[in-house]
């Protein structure tokens, strides 16, 4: 226990400095003692939690946030590849930039997930609402992640929540991006379920979820 | 009522000073709501300088604030490079497709001229029919994207940070290229009659970029711009965060720093005081949906915590006010800024912390 807890400050570590090598070094050594999914979710699922927590509170930069995600994404990919089947499909799920060119938190949040071992369907950016309802009924998808930058793209998720609503799907939405940190009320009003701060919300949501449904 | 002798730049200069001028400057920064002010469609109102000239002044007139904002649109300068823009009907343009797909693209990439490019001429005009409307009545406040900032827009933010991180040199090489844009911009802004220059320089922030990194990058750049710039530069963070290096943005030369609703104002006044004016930091996407009470005791608490002594402008904490702010919300802010910013602020003791 000990030793999980000392490796993930040094994983931590390693991931802040954006030293990719010695965090390479941190899990090949951890690999020979655990599986796969028990090095994800005691190593980089808790430091990643840590690091997103940290930029939510001004200790870390988003330059952090975002370079750790991509490490740890590529290093899991190495001995958890995509199409392995211990990595979660459940709830099915999907992300996009709804009517939005900015697709930073969207690659932030998609990464952390992907390197907490979940797999979900990337609908890219600039999506309008109707279409991202069209592909979330057509492909089943029962948890949408969306990102928005600018205020009029996150007022659009009004529209996506009705849309859904009508065609029959009961994909719920999780939002999250800068005008949902600026103003704490609009996931509500605007309709979505849930809202997530930075990326390390979305893994717990996440979890949560996949214990609810 | 007012006091016909202060005028707007007076105001302004005197707190720029640290002294408390006759009430609490405010700079309403509405690069959108002239469009829907003469029935326009956003395309149409950035269309034509003269759109954007009657649009500030329609607005000064109505909310009485104390400058004028001939700011277009930050994506301006990419189609400068030769860049799309994407134009929508509720919300400011975006840049498109990035301009450089691949990081070789940067070893030949050449600063666009000021003088050739229809935009910036279009802005250019816009300083200058404002700055003859207005005079030394009120300032011109232009802006620019810093060199440092640009390249989200230029390349795109991932492809950005990845460049910073894994290819120092080749970063350094676009910050040249960019640097040289951007003093002529800047310069040639200043010509134009702009009294100042916001310097948008998010990407400094401590929100994106961690303080070490910001010396080696941001702040060096800062320094050499303002260098070079022929007039006062505001750096502005665009709602990002600068209290982990506000001693640094004060170093790099700045007379003004636009600060974060996300910071508390009370210990950015403590760390500014004296030193750098305070532009904020009112939440323009809460402004949305603000009552007048909201309106008023958000001002209240601003002034409250930054305009004894000076060095204070009240503004919204992004440097533009979003589209949908209803003009309720406006005049609510601006009656607020009357009604709490007369100095002595005589009431701020009682008020408490
Ligand atoms: C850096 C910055 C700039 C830079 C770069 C912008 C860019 N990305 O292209 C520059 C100077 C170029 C710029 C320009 C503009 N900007 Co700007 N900018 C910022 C700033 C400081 C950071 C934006 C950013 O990219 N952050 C990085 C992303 C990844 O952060 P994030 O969205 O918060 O995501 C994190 C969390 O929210 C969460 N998250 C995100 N998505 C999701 C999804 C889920 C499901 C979950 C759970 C979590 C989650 O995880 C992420 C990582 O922790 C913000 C203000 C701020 N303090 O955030 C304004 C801001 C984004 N800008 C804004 C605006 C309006 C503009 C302009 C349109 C201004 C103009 N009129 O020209 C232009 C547009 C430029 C363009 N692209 O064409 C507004 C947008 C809101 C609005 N008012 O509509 C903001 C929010 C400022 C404000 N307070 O109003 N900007």
């Amino acid at each position: 226990m000990t030793r999980s807890k000392d490796s993930v400050e040094e994983f931590e570590r390693a991931l802040l400095t954006i030293d990719r090598a010695r965090a390479s070094d941190i899990l090949e050594l951890l690999n020979e003692g655990m599986s796969p999914i028990e090095v994800v979710e005691q190593t980089i699922v808790p430091a990643l939690e840590w690091i997103g927590d940290a930029w939510e509170s001004g200790d870390v930069a988003l330059s952090q946030v975002y370079m750790s995600g991509r490490i740890c994404e590529e290093l899991v990919d190495t001995f958890l590849p995509p199409a392995d089947e211990k990595r979660k499909r459940q709830p099915v799920t999907a992300i996009a930039a709804l009517e939005d060119h900015h697709a930073l938190g969207k690659r932030i949040v998609y990464s952390s997930l992907r390197a907490s071992g979940y797999e979900l369907t990337d609908y890219g950016h600039g999506i309008t609402a109707d279409k991202l309802v069209e592909r979330s009924v057509a492909d089943g998808i029962e948890v949408l992640l969306v990102s928005t930058l600018m205020l009029r793209s996150a007022l659009k998720v009004e529209a996506l929540a009705a849309g859904l609503k009508k065609a029959g799907s009961g994909a719920r939405i999780i939002v999250g991006g800068a005008p949902f940190l600026f103003d704490e009320r609009l996931w509500r009003e605007v309709g979505a379920s849930a809202m997530g701060r930075d990326a390390s919300d979305a893994m717990r949501l996440m979890t949560e979820l996949n214990g609810a449904l | 009522m007012d006091q016909p002798s202060t005028t707007s730049l007076e105001r302004t200069l005197t707190t720029l000073g640290h002294n408390e001028p006759d009430r609490v400057p405010l700079f309403l920064f509405l690069t959108m709501h002239g469009a829907k002010e003469l029935g326009m469609s956003l395309a149409e109102y950035f269309s034509r300088p003269e759109n954007v000239v009657e649009g500030q002044m329609r607005l000064r007139a109505r909310y009485g604030h104390d400058c004028v904002y001939p700011l277009f649109y930050a994506a301006a300068e990419v189609e400068a490079w030769g860049g799309e823009v994407l134009f929508f009907d509720d919300g400011p343009p975006n840049a498109g497709e990035p301009i450089i797909r691949k990081r070789s693209d940067i070893t030949s990439l050449e600063p666009p001229r000021v003088s050739e490019s229809p935009v910036l001429q279009k802005s250019l005009r816009a300083i200058e029919l404002l700055k003859s409307e207005v005079g030394d009545e009120a300032p011109v406040i232009a802006a620019a994207i810093s060199p440092f900032s640009l390249p989200v827009m230029q390349m795109g933010f991932d492809s950005y940070l990845d460049l910073i991180y894994e290819d120092r040199e080749l970063f350094w090489r676009l910050m040249e290229v960019n640097q040289e844009f951007h003093v002529e911009w800047v310069n040639a802004q200043l010509d134009a009659g702009a009294t100042a220059i916001g310097y948008f320089d998010p990407v400094s922030s401590g929100t994106i970029i961690p303080r070490e990194l910001y010396l080696e990058t941001g702040y060096e750049i800062a320094s050499r711009v303002t260098e070079r710039a022929n007039g006062p530069l505001a750096i502005h963070l665009a709602s990002g965060r600068c209290l982990p290096i506000i001693d640094d943005i004060i170093a790099s030369g700045a007379a003004v720093v636009g600060v974060s609703a996300l910071e508390d104002i009370r210990l950015l006044k403590a760390a500014c005081s004296g030193r750098i004016t305070i532009l904020g930091n009112l939440n323009g996407i809460e402004m949305r949906r603000w009552t007048h009470e909201e309106a008023e005791s958000a001002v209240k608490e601003a002034i409250a915590g930054a305009g004894q002594g000076g060095g204070f402008i009240l503004a919204d904490n992004h440097g533009e006010i979003p589209f949908q702010v209803p003009d309720e919300v406006l005049f609510a802010v601006s009656e607020a800024a009357r009604k709490w910013g007369s100095y002595p602020l005589d009431w701020v003791d009682e008020y408490g912390v």
